[in-house]
C-alpha cells in the first residue's frame, strides 16, 4: 500500500517526563522512526560533587518522585559499600519492605492510572469515574493508597523517604503498626484478584507483538531478587563483578535525546518487571505465579506490552512477600536501633537494586573526608531507550496498514508499557558519541 | 459551560514528585474535582486545553526553550501557582549553580557534540519567579498534600490562601519532638519556613530547608543555637546550599 503520513507525538502523556515519537512514511516506505527524550538535563552527577556522604541519599532521591525509595536504597548501598558499613538484619528486612512498598505503589499507578485508560479506550482515568468502570477505579485507588501508606509507615514519607539513612533507619515502625499493615495486606488480596480479572477481560487490547531481545536483571539464589542479587542476562548469564557494571551497561549518547542509551550483547536490552519475570519467575510466591498463569505469561516472554502484566504479577508477589517479611520482623522483635556508626574514609562504592522500572545503579567515589568527588547513576529507563527504538523499528512495518491514528496509539502504548521514567533518565557522565 | 475554574498542571525540570503528591490525594482528588476542572495534566491525562484560569507550574527553568514555554503559559493564565521547591526556590537543581553551565555540561556530557542542539542549551537553574511573575507558592520537596488542597480550595473560592511564615521549629515543638540538636544532629528548622508539620524532625531526620528560608529569621536565636552546640556558621551555610543555594546568608549574619 502506498501512502504518505507522519505521526508526531510531542510530550507523550501519562508517562513520567518528556518524550517524543516521530514517524515519517512516504510512498508507504518508512523514512524515519524515532523515540527521543527532550527532558531538560538536570546534571545530578555534577550536583553530587562536594556533597557529604550522608547527604547523597537525600539529593539523589530527587532524581525521581516515583522511585525515590529505590534511588535512596541504591544510594545508601553505594555509600555503605564505599565506607564499608554493614547493616543490621532488622535494617535489611525493613529495606526489603520499603522496596515492596514502592514496587506496589509504582506498579499500580502504572497499571491503573497510566496504562488502563488505553485498554478501556479513554484518555485518562478521570472519565472512567463517571462510567461503569467507577468501581474498578476505586479498587485501584484502594491498592494505591495501601502501597502509599505502607511507604509512609516504613520510610516516613511516600515521596522522598525520610527514615532511610546511612547505616540504618532514623525511626522504625512499632509492632502494632506492622500488625495493622499486615492485616491490610491480607485483606487486599481479593481486591488484587478482582483487578486482575478485570484486566484479563480487556487483555485483548494488549497488542500481539514479539521481538527477541536480551533481558537484564538482578538474580539471587535465595529469592526473587529486588534488594540484593547479582547481575544476570538472558543472553550471557550471571556477571559477578558488580564494580565493573560498565562492562554490561556500555552507555552512549544519541543526538535526539538528553538521556543516554545503553547496550550489551545485542543492539539493545530490556530491564524492568518483564526482564525480572523472564529471569526469575520460578522464585515468585505461588499466588503471583497463579496470576501469571491467568494471563498465560511464561518465561521467556518477548512481548514488551506484557510488561504491564508482569507488573501485576509482581504486585501480587510483593503482597505475599511483605506479609512474610512482617512475620519475620515480629518473630525476632522490632526495636529502635541506632544506625551503624560510620568511620569516614576514602573509597568507591557501587549500589545495585531492582526498582519498579528495572535495574538501578549508583556509583560514588568519596575522598578521605567523606565528600563525594565522582558519581555515576545508571537509570532503568536509560537502559530501555534503545530497546524501545528497536521495538518501534520492528513494530511499525507490522502495523503500517492501520490508520495513522491507530499507529499513533499503538506506539504510545508501546512506550507506556515500558513505564518510562524520563525525567530520571537525563543524567550522565563521561560520555562520548558512538 | 461550567463556572468552575479551569486548572492546568505543567512540569519543567524536576522529579515530578509534587505532581505525584497530587495523584496521591487518591479519593480526595474527587472532592477537588467538584470545585475545579482539570483541563491539562500531562502526567496523568491525554487531553489538553490551552484555555485555563489557574496554571500550576512544577519544576525549575533550565533552558531558553523552557523560558519561552513558561512565558506562554503565564500569558494564558489568570493565576500562576509555583508548585514545590524546584519551582518556588529552584530546589536541589540550584546546587549546580555553583559552577558555570559550560562546566557541568562538560562534566556530564564529556566530549559529546551537543553544541547548537537546543535540547542541550542550558542556562543556570532558575526558580519560576526568576522568569515570570508568580502569584502563589506551594512550598516543599515534595509539597504537603493538605497544603495543596488548602491552596487550591482557597483559590477556587476566590480567597487568598494562608501559608505559614514562622519557622519549622514551631511545628516541631507542637509535635513534642526532642530537638535534634540535643541528639547531636544539625537541623535547619530554626530558619526554614513551616507548613510541612515538621515532617523530617518528627521522623528523626534533620530539616534540610526545602520550604525555603523564613523571611525574617530570628538571627539571634540561630546564633545562640550555633554557639550552644559549638557549631560553625560555615557548616550551616553549607547545609543551606542543598535547597537554598545563593539565597541570602541563611538567616545568620
Ligand atoms: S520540589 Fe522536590 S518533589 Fe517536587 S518536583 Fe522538585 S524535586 Fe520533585
Ligand atoms: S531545630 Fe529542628 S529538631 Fe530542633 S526544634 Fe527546630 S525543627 Fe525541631
Ligand atoms: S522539615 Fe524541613 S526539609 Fe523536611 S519537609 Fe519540612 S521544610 Fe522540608
Amino acid at each position: 500500500m502506498t501512502k504518505d503520513f507522519s505521526v508526531h507525538v510531542e510530550h507523550l502523556t501519562r508517562v513520567e517526563g518528556h518524550g517524543n515519537i516521530t514517524l515519517d512514511v512516504k510512498n508507504g516506505t518508512i523514512e524515519k522512526i524515532q523515540w527521543s527524550v527532550v527532558e531538560a538535563p538536570r546534571f545530578f552527577e555534577a550536583m553530587l560533587r562536594g556533597q557529604q556522604y550522608n547527604e547523597l541519599r537525600a539529593i539523589t532521591s530527587r532524581i525521581c518522585g516515583i522511585c525515590s525509595i529505590g534511588h535512596s536504597l541504591a544510594s545508601l548501598k553505594a555509600t555503605e559499600d564505599a565506607l564499608n558499613v554493614s547493616i543490621s538484619e532488622q535494617t535489611q528486612l525493613l529495606r526489603r519492605l520499603a522496596i515492596h512498598a514502592e514496587n506496589m505503589q509504582s506498579h499500580i499507578l502504572h497499571i491503573g492510572y497510566l496504562a488502563a485508560p488505553d485498554f478501556l479506550g479513554v484518555g485518562s482515568v478521570f472519565p472512567l469515574l463517571a462510567s461503569k468502570h467507577k468501581e474498578t477505579v476505586l479498587k485501584i485507588v484502594k491498592l494505591h493508597r495501601l502501597a502509599n501508606e505502607m511507604s509512609d509507615l516504613i520510610c516516613g514519607r511516600t515521596i522522598h523517604p525520610i527514615r532511610l539513612v546511612v547505616g540504618g533507619f532514623s525511626m522504625v515502625p512499632t509492632k502494632k503498626q506492622l500488625l495493622t499493615l499486615q492485616k491490610r495486606l491480607k485483606e487486599s488480596k481479593p481486591v488484587v484478584h478482582d483487578v486482575a480479572k478485570i484486566l484479563l477481560s480487556v487483555a485483548d487490547a494488549i497488542p500481539q507483538f514479539t521481538r527477541e531481545t536480551e533481558y537484564i536483571a538482578l538474580s539471587s539464589d535465595d529469592e526473587y531478587a529486588l534488594y540484593e542479587g547479582v547481575l544476570n542476562s538472558t543472553d550471557t548469564g550471571r556477571f559477578h563483578e558488580y564494580h565493573n557494571y560498565q562492562l554490561l551497561t556500555n552507555e552512549y549518547v544519541v543526538p535526539q535525546s538528553t538521556a543516554k542509551y545503553t547496550k550489551h550483547n545485542r543492539a539493545s536490552y530490556m530491564v524492568g518487571a518483564l526482564a525480572r519475570f523472564n529471569l526469575n519467575s520460578k522464585q515468585l510466591h505461588p499466588w503471583a505465579q497463579d496470576v501469571a498463569k491467568m494471563f498465560n505469561l511464561k518465561p521467556i516472554n518477548y512481548n514488551p506490552f506484557m510488561n504491564t502484566i508482569a507488573q501485576l504479577v509482581e504486585f501480587a508477589h510483593s503482597i505475599d512477600d511483605s506479609i512474610q517479611l512482617i512475620d519475620t520482623l515480629l518473630d525476632r522483635g522490632i526495636k529502635e536501633e541506632k544506625p551503624t556508626k560510620v568511620v569516614v574514609k576514602s573509597g568507591r562504592g557501587v549500589g545495585l537494586v531492582e526498582v519498579p522500572r528495572g535495574l538501578l545503579i549508583h556509583d560514588y567515589t568519596l575522598n578521605s573526608k567523606g565528600y563525594c568527588i565522582k558519581a555515576n547513576c545508571i537509570i532503568p529507563t536509560n537502559q530501555n531507550h534503545a530497546n524501545i527504538q528497536q521495538d518501534m523499528e520492528k513494530l511499525v512495518p507490522e502495523i503500517i496498514n492501520k490508520t495513522p491514528k491507530e499507529i499513533e496509539l499503538i506506539l504510545e502504548m508501546l512506550v507506556r508499557a515500558y513505564d518510562p521514567c524520563i525525567s530520571c533518565s537525563t543524567h550522565y557522565l563521561d560520555v562520548t558519541f558512538k | 459551560m461550567s463556572t468552575k475554574p479551569r486548572v492546568a498542571v505543567f512540569d519543567f525540570a524536576d522529579c515530578e514528585g509534587c505532581e505525584l503528591q497530587i495523584a496521591n490525594l487518591e479519593e480526595e482528588i474527587l472532592d477537588l474535582l467538584e470545585i475545579v476542572d482539570i483541563v491539562s495534566f500531562r502526567e496523568v491525562m491525554k487531553e489538553h486545553s490551552d484555555e485555563y484560569d489557574i496554571a500550576i507550574v512544577e519544576g525549575s527553568i533550565m533552558r531558553p526553550m523552557d523560558e519561552k514555554r513558561l512565558k506562554y503559559i503565564r500569558s494564558k493564565a489568570k493565576i500562576l501557582v509555583a508548585l514545590g521547591a524546584c519551582a518556588t526556590i529552584g530546589g536541589v537543581n540550584k546546587i549546580r549553580n555553583q559552577w558555570m553551565p559550560e562546566e557541568v555540561m562538560k562534566d556530564v556530557y564529556g566530549n559529546a557534540k551537543v553544541k547548537g542542539n537546543e535540547l542541550f542549551n542550558v542556562n543556570k537553574t532558575k526558580a519560576v519567579n526568576e522568569v515570570v511573575p508568580v502569584d502563589y507558592y506551594i512550598h516543599g520537596c515534595p509539597i504537603d498534600r493538605d497544603e495543596f488542597k488548602h491552596v487550591i480550595t482557597a483559590l477556587a473560592l476566590g480567597k487568598k490562601p494562608e501559608i505559614p511564615t514562622y519557622p519549622v521549629c514551631v511545628e516541631c515543638k507542637k509535635n513534642e519532638n526532642v530537638c535534634l540538636f540535643e541528639r547531636g544532629m544539625y537541623c535547619l528548622g530554626p530558619i526554614t519556613r513551616a507548613g510541612c508539620k515538621a515532617i523530617c524532625p518528627t521522623n528523626g531526620s534533620p530539616c534540610e530547608g526545602c520550604r525555603g528560608l523564613v523571611k525574617k529569621a530570628e538571627t539571634e536565636c540561630v546564633w545562640e543555637v550555633l554557639e550552644r552546640y559549638n557549631l560553625s556558621y560555615e557548616d550551616i551555610r553549607r547545609r543551606c546550599t542543598m535547597y537554598n543555594y545563593g539565597r541570602a546568608e541563611c538567616g545568620a549574619q
